[in-house]
């Protein structure tokens, strides 16, 4: 190639990319700065010795094992795992059965598919808010129900040390399992209509069909709506801070909470970053693979 | 000025090449068909003249001037695409004068070209429609039409009827047919239709695996195909294709079949291989006693395919199928025995090991 | 035999059992998702005197309005008692800029990434799509010391900054997924038509881009109403958007706890989304599909 046709390529390439990569500047400097810079940061503060403000300091893994002999800490972690197993399992149960029933060419199809996932329009916030007043131990459903004759109901889960926790899964799954519902009742949408007139030729019972024949082929939207769900696990602060304060007690503080306290209340900016820098490690192994076989594997990120 | 030079090009995707070292000349004014399976780099090799694909090696030449890294808009060219492509939310006059627009050319000139654009091909009714109001022949016009505006030396078609039923496919062919005659414009034309390509052309690039397997005329394609692929992928009924050996030194052919003199046969060169194929258009086998120096096979009819004016005859010669193209009708029947005969001279003989034509 | 004793035409239609067991599955759905909105309406209506006797299911006697008026312009919110409206106020003030630069920066990286290959472009995108699955307190910290050095820590700018950075990997792959689905011809024709990154951008494809548009539209607004982590830390206490007002107007406990005040509240802050989805519909799961499936 001689110098001339060097130069022309040189200047038809800068002609075509230049303007697309000036427009993926801004990307590109959140993705530099606030995705992997701020990620970073955080990694090194875990292994400083910062306070109230950061120092880059090097104290080792001490903020790791002093993490992990905080019993706020410890107790989070338990929490959040007790709580992501039964929402998800809770929400995926609920919200396939509601794809299936509505499934049924029911009447009001519009009707009931708007009212379970009207909850998911709304904030944690109120989600948190209408819910601690459901619970509400002296006014809400125990009173309902004593009301109702059941002189002896009792239901104060709220502020039980050992059920808060289970208050909190009601109210999520309250909110989350008509997002579930709204993604499978898209996959049972897409299964053939041929699929059923050969089950029906060959008598198979309804229910037989969708556990063996419909479940399986809507695995990758469970799979999706799976990670969905535990990106919520992880990300939970707004519903336990409307909901319960992490009370009673530390009953039913929540990692993301514990962080958000240790970084803006505690002035204890080191160890929020080792908390935050285990929640990342956690999220990613969980979070990494599907991604991976999703974009990457199977469609590759090219247009 | 719109001859097109295309010089030792290579495109790559990848590691992978679509095409290498590829080199194809079209004279001024020419209508060059590129022709192929899908695959085959035909498309790849049109969207590389328009500037759409960068080559990763050699040059291309445009009405004398080197446009290997020009723009698209900067070639000369005009571009008729497959899926239409007419921009959605623009009408049939915005679609048209978009490109001159955006190059800020005068009002009054804008109108005046899509005037003349809108009456060579019928779309003054439609020039206030949008896209989605237009049937899929008037959107291919106005395809061609966008095209035309340009004034381009070079029109380039990327498979512009394959979208259409069959009877549209015909009225457009003809279209732009008469559009090249009126227009005198080099015109590069990419299709997997044979019919397209042997009744547009004059010359087609017959392209397997991004090398140009032979570039003629039709005629020349159809009657004397320059190897095994060429002769298989033209024509239809297939050309019969007998393996056999070339015996005497090449003067006469021997298969199962039969065997053919070869003294009338012109070959293309010295090579004489022992292996050879020689195929026969099924329009050049006849039914009857053979007259001297055609060579005679004798089967059994199998199928009789009425076409209205034409039949295809199958019969079993040996084990092998052999079709005829008769004019009219016939009246064999399966299971009749009979003689079947051609002029070796119309065959094509090529090598069996190379497939090339001898 | 008769033909007409074979049967023939439409089968009749029958209510078996199992037809009455979906619909008692669904009413009874309906009941757990209405039931809690239901309960907050109703206590909202009423009066702390009835509310303190009766259930939650009970039906107000004189309904009233006046928890709303109070929740609106009374409330306290922390220090100050102006009510909700304060909140309502911030809200809007940060989720007009929010929505629009989020948008546009999306549908400009999606239109980049689709259309184009800059090096490293993949690269950008794959951090964006796997920077959405992580929690914001790995970024948090750093972000506050950042935004405080440029000197936007606290400031309506600041939060639209963070809204838009946040807003940026759903939005992109939104856009990008959407303009990788339209014709590349399109695209081809545009640039031997002579246009360039921008013109095919303003003439082309921006005009194709409504229903994707609106489908952000509805996504970014729902999402940045009921954001309440980014507006706490990041919006500064005079730009308090609504949930995070909310939050403090329940959280407030000076004296007598008026749980009509608060659920008015609550209703007031839900009303956005819930009109916005009740509206939007079909667009609103689309959004989600779109997100979710192909996401």
């Amino acid at each position: 190639m001689t110098p001339a046709e060097s130069a022309a390529k040189f200047r038809a390439r800068l002609r075509n990319q230049a303007p697309a990569a000036l427009a993926l500047l801004p990307a590109a400097i959140v993705v530099a700065v606030v995705y992997v810079g701020s990620m970073l940061m955080t990694a090194r503060l875990s292994f400083s010795s910062s306070h109230m403000l950061p120092t880059f300091d090097w104290a080792g893994g001490e903020q790791y094992s002093r993490l992990f002999d905080t019993e706020r800490f410890v107790e989070s972690t338990q929490h959040i795992a007790l709580f992501g197993v039964l929402f998800i399992v809770a929400s995926l149960t609920l919200g396939f059965l509601l794809a299936v029933f509505i499934d049924q060419k029911v009447r009001f199809e519009a009707l009931f598919r708007t009212i379970f996932l009207y909850p998911f329009s709304m904030s944690f916030i109120v989600t948190g808010l209408v819910w601690q007043w459901m619970l509400h131990p002296e006014l809400g459903i125990e009173k309902t129900v004593r009301a109702w004759g059941f002189a002896h109901f009792t239901f104060r889960w709220i502020v039980d040390e050992n059920l808060v926790v289970y208050t909190l899964v009601i109210a999520a799954v309250w909110q989350a399992s008509g997002l579930v519902m709204a993604i499978l009742l898209a996959g049972l949408r897409g299964v053939d209509a041929e699929l059923w007139k050969a089950t029906k030729i060959d008598a198979i019972p309804t229910w037989r069909v969708y556990w063996s024949v419909i479940l399986p082929t809507l695995g990758p939207m469970l799979t999706t709506a799976a990670v969905l769900l535990a990106v919520s696990v992880a990300k939970l602060f707004d519903l336990v801070v409307a909901m319960t304060r992490g009370g009673p007690g530390i009953s039913s503080e929540v990692p993301a909470k514990f962080i958000m306290d240790n970084f803006f209340g505690r002035s204890n900016v080191a160890l929020g970053s080792a908390a935050a820098t285990m929640l990342l490690v956690t999220v990613v192994a969980v979070v990494g693979p599907w991604v991976y076989f999703e974009h990457f594997r199977r469609k590759g990120v090219r247009a | 000025m719109g001859a097109v030079s295309i010089r030792d090009v290579s495109v790559g995707f990848g590691a992978v090449n679509v095409l290498s070292g590829l080199s194809l000349d079209v004279a001024d004014g020419e209508f060059v068909v590129l022709l192929g399976a899908s695959g085959c780099g035909k498309s790849t090799l049109l969207n590389a003249i328009a500037g759409l694909i960068e080559v990763s090696a050699g040059q291309i030449w445009i009405g004398g001037r080197n446009v290997t890294w020009a723009e698209p808009k900067d070639r000369g060219i005009g571009m008729v695409f497959q899926s239409y492509s007419l921009y959605p939310r623009m009408t049939v006059e915005g679609n048209l004068s978009f490109g001159m627009r955006i190059a800020g050319k005068p009002a009054d000139e804008v109108a005046k070209r899509v005037a003349r654009a809108a009456g060579m091909l019928h779309l003054e009714p439609l020039l206030a429609r949008r896209p989605a109001e237009l049937s899929g022949g008037q959107r291919q016009r106005v395809a061609i039409g966008r095209a035309l505006v340009k004034d381009a030396d070079v029109f380039l078609f990327d498979e512009p009827l394959s979208n259409l039923d069959a009877k549209l496919r015909n009225e457009l062919r003809v279209e732009i047919k008469k559009l090249h005659l009126e227009l005198g414009s080099t015109m590069v034309y990419v299709t997997h239709d044979q019919v397209e390509a042997l009744t547009l052309a004059d010359r087609i690039a017959i392209m397997d695996r991004g090398v140009i397997q032979q570039f003629a005329g039709p005629r020349e394609i159809y009657r004397r195909p320059a190897n095994r692929f060429v002769a298989d992928f033209i024509g239809s009924p297939a050309m019969n294709m007998f393996d056999g050996a070339l015996e005497d030194g090449g003067r006469r052919f021997a298969s199962p079949q039969g065997s053919a003199d070869l003294s009338a046969y012109e070959f293309a060169g010295a090579a004489r291989p022992a292996r050879a194929t020689m195929g026969v258009r099924p329009e050049h086998v006849a039914i009857g006693p053979a007259p001297a120096g055609h060579a005679a096979l004798s089967g059994k009819v199998s199928i009789v395919e009425p076409m209205g004016g034409e039949t295809v005859l199958w019969a079993d010669c040996a084990g092998k199928p052999v079709s005829v193209k008769l004019d009219g009708e016939t009246k064999a029947k399966p299971g009749d025995d009979m003689t079947l005969h051609f002029d070796p001279a119309e065959a094509s003989l090529f090598d069996a090991a190379s497939g090339a034509r001898l | 035999m008769s033909a007409a004793a074979e049967p023939a035409g439409p089968r009749p239609r029958r209510l078996t059992l199992s037809r009455v067991g979906v619909y008692v599955f669904l009413v009874g759905a309906s009941a757990f998702f209405l039931l809690p909105l239901w309960a907050m309406v109703l206590t909202s209506l009423k009066p702390m005197s009835e509310i303190q006797q009766g259930d939650l299911f009970q039906l107000p006697h004189t309904p009233t309005f006046a928890a709303w008026s109070r929740a609106w312009s009374h409330a306290c919110t922390g220090l100050a008692c102006n009510g909700i409206s304060v909140g309502f106020a911030n809200s809007v003030k940060i989720l007009v800029p929010s929505v629009v630069a989020s948008i546009a920066l999306g549908a400009l990286t999606g239109y980049a990434l689709a259309f184009y290959r800059v090096r490293g472009g993949n690269l950008v995108f794959a951090i964006l799509l796997v920077g959405a699955f992580i929690p914001y307190q790995v970024f948090i910290y750093p972000l506050v010391r950042i935004f405080a050095w440029i000197g936007i820590y606290g400031t309506l700018t600041g939060i639209v900054v963070i809204h838009s950075i946040f807003g940026l990997p759903f939005m992109t792959l939104l856009f990008r997924n959407y303009y990788s689905s339209l014709p590349r011809e399109l695209f081809n024709a545009a640039r031997v038509d002579g246009a360039g990154f921008l013109g095919i951008l303003r003439h082309v494809i921006l005009p194709m881009s409504t229903p994707i548009v609106i489908v952000a539209v509805i996504l970014q607004v729902t999402g940045i109403w009921n954001d309440f982590i980014l507006g706490l830390t990041f919006a500064g206490l005079a730009n308090q958007p609504m949930t995070v007002q909310l939050n403090n107007v329940v959280a407030t406990t000076q004296g007598t706890v008026e749980y009509d005040v608060d659920m008015a509240a609550t209703i007031l802050t839900a009303a956005l989304p819930l009109a916005v989805y009740l509206v939007s519909g079909r667009w609103f799961v689309r959004g989600i599909a779109a997100g979710a499936v192909k996401g």
